[in-house]
């Protein structure tokens, strides 16, 4: 704070040759709000600079801005020690500042090396491409960015993809390459990947700006960071090597964040969800779930560990009647709902928070109310003889609204507005407020800043005390350590093994165990190796 | 862009405003949207009589005749209602299958083939010559909506079922709806040789106001007829059904994210076939009315006269709202009556597109809003 009104006093008219990008004052508004309100940012060569803040905190504002997508209302940019306005990306790239969005902008018809030419000037006309294959796989290679050049996009992997974007950049002769929530699309073993390629591009001099919110990401990977709340910088190039988890945090939300959750001890009930032996197929239709068994008793909340892709997904659908199984059994409260629709579970109690909010979770132009009633509107009082009685409904949303701490103006305000931690606590609250037996929640707290994550978890805790049985899969292991009673590990539509948590910090042992299970070692194999290690 | 880079400069030496377009991030209020729909017809009727004068005519005796031939005297408003009789019908079909973003392209095969149903009950004698209106016109009805469900029912079920583009299939639907009724005209119904059928017996027709010009005087040579109240009615139930129904919450649900519609344990392709189906039967309660109030016998060219297309414009332009679509099936009316008034063809069709792409284009004010910015201010 103090750096950043010291900075407006005297704007420094020339730049300071040291650094390799500097920002001084940069001022960006939109309707309503001030995105950057006199930011300073500076990146110096060779360096991994963090760019970290919740949500909306206008981090990608201010990235934008350096790339050119934006132009800012007040404030000077130096690049390389010369000050520089830019009208447009191109500008921007051709300063040496690349930016790789969130959303990639590729061509699926085409192949890699196609889209890493598009809208540049040479080749003119004939693509002579097999010469064009061989500069971008050697160019790759050097960077740990491996993709087939000749593949055509809509075949690869949202990782594979990541690449394509990044050579697009390096092909481009970028110096300075933003990285706007690179992770945010990728599995761990690809996020590892993505991170020796980061290191490999240090390590030519060049300099990487990575937008994230996630603080474990920013330890591992930043030299500095810099911290956005609210539009505002609150922490200047600080060494990461020098700094705390906790004090980051309280940088990024503006007060304490309990990383411990406060889970009281539970004595779970009987049986609520018995999945046995199931089989069933992916989209592709490929064997997705290879004869898996779990269970979930009630008050407790058993956690599902896996990389992504090894049949969570699936099995989510086939508990709640959206997916067709092959083989086996699902009973819930001792009743077969196997390959039954997803009515005949919703009457019965199954809630179900997925994993794609916007795709799945809510009807983006309907309102709050038409969302929240989405689970009751079949009932008495909102049903009345086939009709919607809406005076009732629209007191319901406004209860869910307070309740739940929903951010909108009004009730019949359409979802598609809301933010994503807002979003969120919209499908909780439907699927909370009816009370279920059964919660099946996947990925509730993607893609959420601090403060909203906070907020899902204690929900989850609270129908946990409440006696409803849970089952909860997520990606961030972390999570599920503080937030289950048990963990299953998922590998390849198979359970790897169960491991309990007690109700003292995990030990590395056991993220140990865990980390083995999800690469495909069954839990007997993993003890047995440790037995012969100790010996 | 060049403002743009000039706004980085701490003062700027230009015009004293500038106009900036920008997305807008919360919903406009209520009244936006008709204001908006108001303000690109007076446009288009700006750009309307720019024309008309390039073409030697005058705009404003233009425009006074066209006003005069549609809502000028209660003789010509009821010609307009007659006309917009069959439009608000279509475009309610459209609406409901639209708001379930079912492309149902086919109003116009389902209306001739309500005209077909309708006429296949007054002609075959089913009824003694004697059977008063108030059974044949009810069954005339069954009629027609049963064969304009029927036309729904088959690119419906094959969307359902087998994921056939419904927009393909009820587009070819109204080729065959039209070979089906010529078929008819020709050869099984043809009255003496000429393409059209035999006229209907007066209890297959709708009573007109006209019927009543004995005890009210005023009513006397006005021609709209039982239909228009009919379509009022179908629209207030359409309207009923979408926005306070629990079937109209589905359709709505479907229609904004049938993911989001399946995870609610909604059954989809059962909506499927019944939505297109509903659509089919409105769009042949059409055709049913048009018969028995206007023609009073089956012929194509009166019946297949392209009310199911301007029933898709309509809808869209009333937003698929049932209520909107009165007011604008009625606009429609005078448009097409009015438009003969002046030249048959030609001026008056082109007034109608100007119309349509300003309502269309105006749209893009629902999503930006435009920003006065003052010299000096910061944007």
């Amino acid at each position: 704070m103090n750096t950043t009104q010291q900075s407006n006093v005297t704007p420094s008219v020339q730049g300071d040759a040291h650094f390799l990008v500097e920002m001084h004052g940069i001022v960006k508004r939109f309707p309503g709000l001030i995105a950057n309100d006199h930011v300073d940012f500076n990146v110096k060569p060779g360096e991994i600079h963090a760019l970290l803040g919740e949500n909306g905190a206008g981090k990608s504002t201010l990235m934008n801005v350096l790339a050119g997508l934006y132009q800012p209302e007040a404030g000077i940019i130096h690049v390389k020690g010369k000050p520089v306005t830019f009208s447009s990306p191109r500008d921007a790239i051709e300063a040496g500042i690349g930016m790789v969005h969130q959303h990639f902008m590729l061509v699926p018809s085409q192949t890699v090396t196609e889209n890493i030419l598009l809208g540049l000037d040479k080749p003119r006309f004939r693509l002579n491409l097999r010469e064009y294959d061989r500069v971008i796989a050697e160019l790759g290679e050097r960077f740990g960015l491996i993709v087939d050049p000749r593949a055509k996009v809509w075949q690869l992997s949202v990782g594979e993809q990541q690449r394509i974007e990044i050579l697009k950049m390096l092909y481009r002769g970028t110096d300075i390459l933003i990285m706007d929530e690179p992770t945010a699309v990728l599995a761990p073993q690809e996020i590892d990947d993505l991170f020796k390629t980061l290191r490999a591009m240090v390590a030519e001099g060049k300099s990487i700006i990575f937008i994230s919110h996630k603080l474990q990401e920013v330890m591992a990977i930043a030299d500095r960071v810099t911290v956005l709340r609210k539009g505002k910088i609150t922490a200047a190039g600080l060494d990461a090597h020098q700094t705390t988890r906790q004090e980051l945090a309280k940088q990024m939300v503006g007060r304490e964040v309990l990383f411990h959750l406060d889970k009281k001890p539970n004595e779970p009930g009987q049986v609520v969800l018995s999945v046995k032996d199931i089989c069933a197929e992916n989209d592709k239709g490929l064997r997705a779930l290879k004869g898996l068994s779990l269970d979930v008793r009630a008050g407790e909340i058993v956690g599902l560990a896996g990389v992504a892709g090894n049949g969570q997904r699936e099995l989510a659908q086939v508990i709640t009647g959206m997916r067709k199984c092959n083989g086996g059994q699902v009973t819930l409260n001792g009743e077969t709902i196997t390959n039954h629709s997803a009515l005949f579970g919703i009457l019965r109690g199954v809630a179900y928070v997925p994993e794609d909010r916007t795709h799945v979770g809510t009807a983006p132009n309907l309102s709050v109310t038409d969302n929240v009633i989405m689970k009751q509107y079949r009932n008495s009082p909102i049903d009345r003889h086939g009709f919607l009685n809406m005076p009732v409904a629209t007191k319901f949303a406004n209860k869910l609204k307070d309740e739940y701490d929903i951010i909108v103006p009004t009730v019949e305000t359409p979802v598609r507005l809301l933010s994503g931690g807002n979003l969120q606590r919209v499908i909780l609250a439907r699927e909370i407020s009816g009370h279920p037996s059964l919660l099946v929640a996947v990925q509730p707290t993607r893609g959420l800043d601090v403060g909203a994550i906070e907020g899902v978890h204690r929900l989850l805790l609270d129908q946990r005390e409440s006696g409803a049985a849970i089952l909860l899969m997520s990606e961030e292991l972390e999570e599920l350590l503080s937030l289950s009673d048990r963990v299953f590990v998922i590998y390849e539509g198979l359970i790897m093994g169960e491991v309990k948590i007690g109700q003292a910090e995990p030990t590395y042992e056991l993220i140990e165990t865990i980390g083995q299970m999800m690469t495909g070692t069954p839990l007997a194999q993993v003890r047995i190796g440790e037995v012969e290690k100790n010996a | 862009m060049p403002e743009m880079k000039s706004s980085l400069k701490p003062m700027s030496r230009r015009s004293p405003f500038r106009l900036r377009l920008e997305p807008r991030l919360n919903e406009p209020p209520r009244w936006y949207p008709i204001a908006l729909s108001f303000g690109a017809i007076v446009v288009a009727l700006i750009i309307g009589g720019i024309v008309i004068a390039f073409a030697g005519g005058d705009p404003f005796r233009s425009y006074a005749h066209i006003a005069r031939a549609s809502f000028g005297s209660i003789g010509v408003l009821s010609d307009t209602l007659v006309k917009a009789t069959p439009i608000l019908l279509t475009s309610l079909a459209c609406s409901i299958a639209f708001r379930m973003k079912l492309w149902n392209i086919g109003a116009e095969g389902q209306f001739i083939m309500g005209a077909f149903g309708a006429s296949a009950v007054a002609l075959i004698p089913i009824f003694p010559p004697e059977t008063p209106a108030w059974i044949v016109l009810p069954v005339m009805m069954l009629g027609g909506m049963a064969g304009g469900a029927l036309w729904g029912f088959i690119p419906g079920f094959l969307k359902a079922k087998l994921k056939v583009n419904e927009i393909i299939s009820s587009l070819m639907m109204n080729y065959i709806a039209i070979a089906w009724i010529n078929y008819f005209i020709f050869a099984v119904w043809s009255e003496g040789g000429f393409q059209m059928s035999r006229m209907f017996t007066d209890n297959a027709w709708f009573p007109r106001l006209l019927d009543y010009a004995k005890t009210v005087p005023f009513f006397r040579g006005l021609t709209t007829h039982a239909g228009l109240l009919l379509g009022v009615v179908a629209a207030l139930i359409i309207w009923l059904i979408i926005y306070r129904s629990r079937w109209g919450y589905e359709i709505r649900l479907i229609g904004d994210n049938p993911n989001a519609a399946q995870y609610t344990g909604i059954n989809i392709t059962r909506n499927t076939v019944l939505v297109m189906m509903l659509s089919g039967a409105l769009a042949g309660l059409g055709g049913m009315s048009e018969v028995a109030g206007v023609v009073h016998r089956l012929q194509t060219s009166p019946v297949a006269a392209g009310y199911g297309f301007t029933g898709i414009i309509v809808a869209w332009l009333s937003k698929l709202n049932p209520l909107a679509a009165i007011l604008v099936s009625i606009l429609f009316g005078a448009l097409i009556l009015a438009g003969r008034e002046i030249q048959p063809s030609g001026i008056p069709k082109m007034i109608q597109g100007i119309i349509l792409v300003c309502l269309i284009a105006s749209d893009f004010l629902m999503r930006y809003k435009l920003r006065i910015i003052r010299a000096g201010e910061e944007a």
